[in-house]
């Protein structure tokens, strides 16, 4: 679905990716986990076309997309939920679903644009009872969930989400997951990126580690969970924190 | 002042506020979807004005006044396309001077094909002198022509950006970039027909007004420190604001001109401008702007 091969990104003179190469196969859930600031971010951006490639290859189902304007890639099925939501505040929750079907426009018609609605409402109920309210005015869960919606909304093969559990109670980063889960049983192959590694991992099949632009290892889930690197890095942290703060 | 007298200034003051609040309108149009200030608003409304003349010295009226809003909307396109479209990411200085460059290079050549001469439109309906008697006070029917088109361009882009699909699309562009670019929207094709939306507004504005205060080439520039004064007084972005501060502005002035003398009339809206930049720079209903990240 997804091949990424000798990937270098970067802004300015600040290069962020160093020959990544990552793959993703149909039907899978991959995680990128890796500390803030690692270029997880740039990574999806790059994909979708935000960022521009200096070097390597990004293969969207076959074909070379690192030219490609972000509108083609979410047409030709690729779309991601950016990091911190991005929705549309001053709108409202309906009018920001609306516009994630964009490039659904002649496709479906009016019927295929309720469908999709309908869909989206029964995936997140509480959207359909917030369908009038400025999404701006949404909590931090539902906003996530709006934006998810937004993305669904473009019938995406492959969905890309950068931090969704970013700044999220336990249990609605819980909620979250759980609907990961269930788009990806839907049929939506998912690329996850994620600070909170336990979490995505969990939910995950496959699993990279991105140090400060290159990717380090990688897994399968189980491994990765019960590799002592990654759990000495990315899942004790809470462990080294309290350590830290205990120190003079 | 006689209450006759009063309402003919409250009219008069009513015809420039509805300009300034086209113009004001235009200015938001293109902020909310770039976050651009165009400064080279004003020249809009004179090229509707002047192509307008020219046009109808070989087409009737109507034909003539949609021919100049037609190609002011070229104009418009040419303007994105040219100065604005190739700029990634420009900083808000880089774009200011680029747009007051395009108000002079667009003044410069008005000069050059209309000369310095002022142009005029004939009345729409009625004649210099015809006059509707308004409560003792006397009104030009082409006033209410002003006032009747300016109204209806405000509430037919009201309805475009809130019930359109289009203008939802420029109103996400304006919301949030990133947003509106993961939903795979036509960003700079969004970006290009906000200058046409606007170029257009501004020209057929140009052309009601042009019977009433004649076109020069010159008129732009004060035009755009009207509209603008009225972007900001109403909120940057918030286009009821700005058609509510046109109108204030219009009336404030049209008062100050019947009590001091003429040449203080600009002084009063610069005035204003400066003193809502210190003192309230989200404008008087500026709440909204907050929003915009």
């Amino acid at each position: 679905m997804l091949r990424i091969r000798n990937l270098d990104a970067g802004y300015g003179s600040l290069t962020v990716l160093r020959r990544v190469s990552i793959h993703v196969k149909p039907g899978e859930i991959v995680a990128i986990v890796g500390a803030n600031g690692a270029g997880k971010s740039t990574l999806l951006k790059t994909i979708v076309g935000l960022v521009r490639p200096r070097a390597g290859e990004v293969l969207f189902e076959g074909t070379d997309v690192s030219r490609t304007p972000t509108e083609a890639i979410v047409r030709a099925g690729c779309s991601l939920v950016p990091e911190g939501r991005q929705v549309f505040a001053d709108m409202t929750v309906w009018e920001n679903l609306l516009l994630g079907a964009h490039v659904q426009r002649g496709k479906g018609g009016r019927a295929g644009l309720q469908a999709d609605l309908d869909r989206i409402c029964g995936l997140f109920p509480v959207l359909a009872e917030r369908r009038r309210q400025l999404a701006g005015t949404l909590s931090g869960g539902e906003q996530q969930m709006l934006a998810m919606g937004r993305a669904l909304m473009a019938h995406p093969r492959l969905l890309m989400l950068d931090e969704p559990s970013m700044g999220l109670a336990p249990l609605i980063v819980r909620d979250i997951f759980d609907i990961v889960v269930r788009i990806s049983a839907a049929g939506s192959t998912v690329l996850l990126v994620e600070q909170n590694a336990r979490s995505a991992l969990k939910v995950a099949h496959r699993g990279y580690v991105l140090e400060t632009g290159t990717i380090t290892m990688q897994g399968t889930s189980e491994e990765l969970l019960a590799n002592r690197d990654v759990q000495r890095a990315y899942l004790g942290k809470d462990a080294n924190e309290e350590s830290e703060r205990g120190a003079p | 002042m006689t209450g006759a007298l009063a309402i003919q200034y409250l009219v008069a003051g009513l015809t420039y506020g509805t300009i300034y609040a086209v113009v004001g309108m235009g200015f938001n149009i293109i902020y909310n979807t770039t976050g651009i200030i165009n400064f080279a608003q004003g020249e809009f409304v004179m090229l509707g004005g002047m192509i307008a003349v020219s046009l109808h010295a070989i087409l009737p009226l109507p034909l003539a006044i949609a021919g100049a809003v037609l190609a002011t909307m070229v104009v418009g396109a040419l303007i994105e396309l040219v100065f604005i479209h190739w700029l990634s990411r420009p900083t808000v200085l880089r774009m200011i001077i680029v747009t007051i460059g395009i108000s002079i290079l667009i003044r410069e050549v008005a000069l050059l094909i209309w000369g310095h001469n002022v142009r005029v439109l004939p009345y729409f309906t009625g004649n210099e002198i015809s006059a509707i008697d308004l409560l003792g006070a006397r009104i030009s029917p082409q006033v209410l022509w002003v006032v009747a088109v300016c109204a209806a361009m405000v509430a037919l882009t009201t309805a475009f950006f809130q019930w359109t699909m289009l203008g939802r699309q420029m109103r996400a562009c304006a919301s949030n970039q990133v947003g509106a670019a993961v939903c795979g929207l036509p960003i700079r094709r969004l970006v290009t027909l906000s200058f046409v939306l606007s170029a257009g507004m501004g020209a057929l504005a140009g052309c009601v007004v042009c019977p009433i205060t004649y076109t020069q080439y010159g008129m732009g520039t004060g035009l755009a420190i009207k509209g603008f004064t009225v972007a900001i007084l109403g909120g940057l972005g918030n286009s009821l604001g700005a058609v509510a501060a046109g109108l204030l502005l219009g009336i404030i002035e049209s008062f100050t001109v019947s009590q001091l003398p003429t040449a203080f009339k600009d002084t009063v809206s610069i005035a204003i401008l400066l003193g809502v930049l210190l003192l309230r720079p989200s404008g008087l209903f500026g709440a909204r702007v907050a929003t915009r990240a």
